[in-house]
């Protein structure tokens, strides 16, 4: 099932009677989210990326704008009568009833052709559990379980009544760490073999970039880009997405483009053609350094992190707009902290630049 | 816990409240035992010196033998039994109502809680008029004119009038207006219970129903109920132990005759069992019904919290 939004736009009118200020929550969002598909909403809070997964759901009305699943038009639909499965952030599961109880829930509301005997019933609530590895605390209350196994429930009772669409509110953000790495491999899982078309929300960049077909960027209700993970990550379309994007987070500078050469403060990094003499803001990936005695991006070493395999080189740099430039590079370079200066070649696909003016990515061609 | 050279800080602090209790709550509770079981126990006579009062059972025996007292604990009872689940259902019922509903949800809220706030005395004189006939009758022409707004509503719509109240009445309409009385008079606090148990109850799960298309009986009984069972059973509890003290109510309908003009009396329950036997100086007789009643109380309350132990999800 795929998933059209079209304008989709809610307004959440102001609380304070006095002042007639408007939250726009979801700004004219376009999308069509392919079938079978796993889909991260990724944002700050307050981007507007749960608003957008509610009202999917039906449990919020759109302002304006069109949702259709399929072909269906299910603006006007309710919740009820949209066959989605949601999980909750923090799972919604019924305290009073048993694992097994809250996956026959949803099976025990069906009516007309749709109705199951007793025993389908609980083969399929078997087999939901199976699918989400849960089978063996069927008899259990949720207070008996932890985060993650609630989790799991909460996924198996969202996915027992076969819904078109699965929507997940934040699944990860109740769990520990280990859970968490555990739990989206688990998501990923789930959704590979049951082909249900998957959104899911998260503030959490790396979570949705390592299970998403595709992720949406949100920032204050607009959308900022659409793509596979790695293609965002790659070719950000703005400062706020390459920001938002990656750990460690970019590295930015103040810069200005001046006939034909890229200046980071006085250093002249990289001669590129096709934009004009501005200044600008330049962003470069962690990942994007060259250890390199002619380098032509001097920066003060303060400390180095050894990872193993790779070295993290904390320095610093008079135009750097974040407190320290934090490089990755490998760990056969010696840096010696001490000599005061390292010197950096910079990859030309890791330098982004940004107009200081609107923040959006400037397009240039390497000479 | 207080530190020992702390400790008689604590007890002059308590010290007034403890007082108190000990005059009017402590003494009062085991003057109560001590007077039930010394025989026909009365303080007019216990002037001349408690001595003369034979240790035993004996009030027990007697309150048991009385005809009056078979008919207060029937009363006493019925009125339990029937009004406490109707209220509390009631309650359930218009507390959900109440809390979907955004407009005019105050003024409702006020309006129910009207019975709370009003005297009974008073409420019940309001129920003896809207109840009432107003007429003769065993005059050679019976002469009945009703003016009580109930009789006046029933024959609006075609129906005869019912005597609910006055001289003659059955006893069933005089347990009826009774239960409407006490049911309405019990709801504003149990809907004030469990109101402000549904507003802590979290939305998700009524989101979580929706996205599960669940119909609303369904969420009622499924959700919302097992959900507020800890606040229904504590309105239950409550709701059959002041059943069990009911009494004002019925001075408030039918006045201190207790009953209809040609049987009064029929309507007295066990408080007003000990009432009497109080104004008539029986001060053992009253002591060992008020023991009774209290263990009847007690039994009932630990048979719902049996009941409880298995129903309610805390």
């Amino acid at each position: 099932m795929k998933i059209v939004l079209q304008n989709l736009t809610k307004i959440f009118p102001s609380r304070n009677k006095k002042s007639d200020e408007e939250v726009i929550a979801v700004n004219n969002f376009n999308f069509e989210i392919p079938d079978g598909k796993l889909i991260g909403l990724l944002g700050p809070s307050g981007c507007g990326k749960s608003t957008t997964l509610y009202m999917i759901s039906g449990l919020q009305k759109p302002t304006s704008g069109k949702i259709f699943f399929g072909d269906d038009d299910v603006t006007e639909l309710s919740t009820e009568n949209r066959g989605i499965g949601l999980v909750f952030q923090n799972y919604a599961l019924y305290p009073h009833m048993t694992v097994k109880q809250n996956i026959l829930f949803p099976l025990q509301n069906l009516k007309g052709a749709d109705k199951m005997t007793k025993e389908q019933m609980l083969e399929r609530a078997y087999q939901a559990a199976k699918l989400v590895q849960i089978d063996q605390l069927l008899d259990r209350k949720p207070s008996e379980l932890s985060g993650g196994q609630q989790q799991r429930v909460a996924i198996a009772r969202a996915l027992v009544k076969m819904p078109r669409v699965l929507l997940l509110d934040e699944p990860l953000s109740n769990l520990d760490a280990r859970l968490r790495l555990q739990t989206r491999e688990e998501i990923r899982r789930i959704q590979q073999e049951t082909k249900i078309t998957t959104v899911f929300v998260t503030h959490d960049q790396e979570e949705a970039m390592s299970i998403s077909d595709m992720i949406v960027v949100m920032k204050t209700g607009v959308v900022q880009q659409i793509g596979k993970p790695q293609d965002v990550y790659d070719d950000p379309a703005n400062l706020f997405v390459a920001k938002f994007l990656g750990t460690p987070p970019i590295n930015v500078f103040e810069g200005r483009v001046q006939d034909g050469m890229l200046y980071i403060g006085e250093d002249a990094v990289l001669p590129i053609k096709g934009v004009e003499n501005q200044p600008v803001t330049v962003g470069i990936r962690p990942e994007g350094f060259i250890v390199d005695e002619n380098g032509s991006l001097k920066c003060k070493p303060v400390n180095v992190e050894v990872m193993g395999r790779d070295v993290s080189v904390v320095s610093t740099h008079g135009a750097s707009l974040n407190p320290f430039v934090r490089s990755i590079v490998d760990a056969d370079n010696r840096i010696d902290v001490g000599s005061g200066v390292v010197r950096y070649a910079i990859k030309p696909h890791k330098i982004f630049i940004f107009s200081k003016k609107t923040e959006e990515r400037i397009y240039f061609e390497v000479k | 816990m207080v530190e020992s050279k702390q400790q008689w800080k604590a007890w002059i602090y308590l010290a007034p409240a403890i007082a108190l209790l000990l005059v009017f709550t402590v003494w009062p509770i085991i003057n109560t035992v001590r007077m039930a079981f010394l025989e026909d126990y009365s303080i007019a006579l216990a002037s001349g010196g408690e001595a003369s009062f034979r240790f035993g059972v004996g009030n027990f025996v007697k309150v048991a033998e009385y005809q009056d007292f078979v008919t207060c604990l029937k009363n006493t009872v019925l009125l339990c039994v029937i009004t406490v689940p109707i209220s509390t259902l009631l309650a359930l019922l218009v507390a959900v109502a109440l809390n979907n509903i955004k407009p005019l949800r105050k003024t409702l809220q006020t309006i129910f809680f009207l019975p709370y706030v009003t005297n009974s005395i008073a409420i019940g004189m309001v129920f003896a008029a809207m109840f009432n006939i107003v007429g003769s009758l065993g005059t050679r022409r019976p002469l009945i004119q009703t003016v009580g707004i109930v009789n006046n509503v029933i024959e609006f719509f075609g129906g005869s009038y019912v005597n609910w109240i006055n001289n003659g009445s059955g006893y069933w309409a005089n347990m009826f207006v009774l239960i409407i009385y006490i049911v309405w008079n019990a709801l504003p606090f149990k809907i004030l219970i469990l109101l402000g148990g549904l507003q802590s109850v979290n939305k998700q799960y009524y989101e979580a129903a929706k996205v599960d298309s669940t119909p609303r009986w369904r969420v009622l009984w499924r959700i919302t109920v097992p959900l507020l069972s800890p606040m229904i059973a504590y309105v239950v509890i409550t709701g059959f132990i002041g059943g069990f003290k009911e009494y004002t109510s019925i001075v408030g309908i039918f006045g201190e005759s207790l009953g209809p003009a040609h049987a009064p009396g029929r309507l007295n329950t066990m408080v007003g069992f000990i009432y009497d036997a109080l104004a008539q100086h029986h001060q053992g007789r009253a002591s060992a019904a008020a023991l009774i009643l209290f263990g009847i109380i007690l039994l009932v309350t630990l048979v719902n919290l049996q009941v409880s132990k298995k129903r309610v999800h805390y």
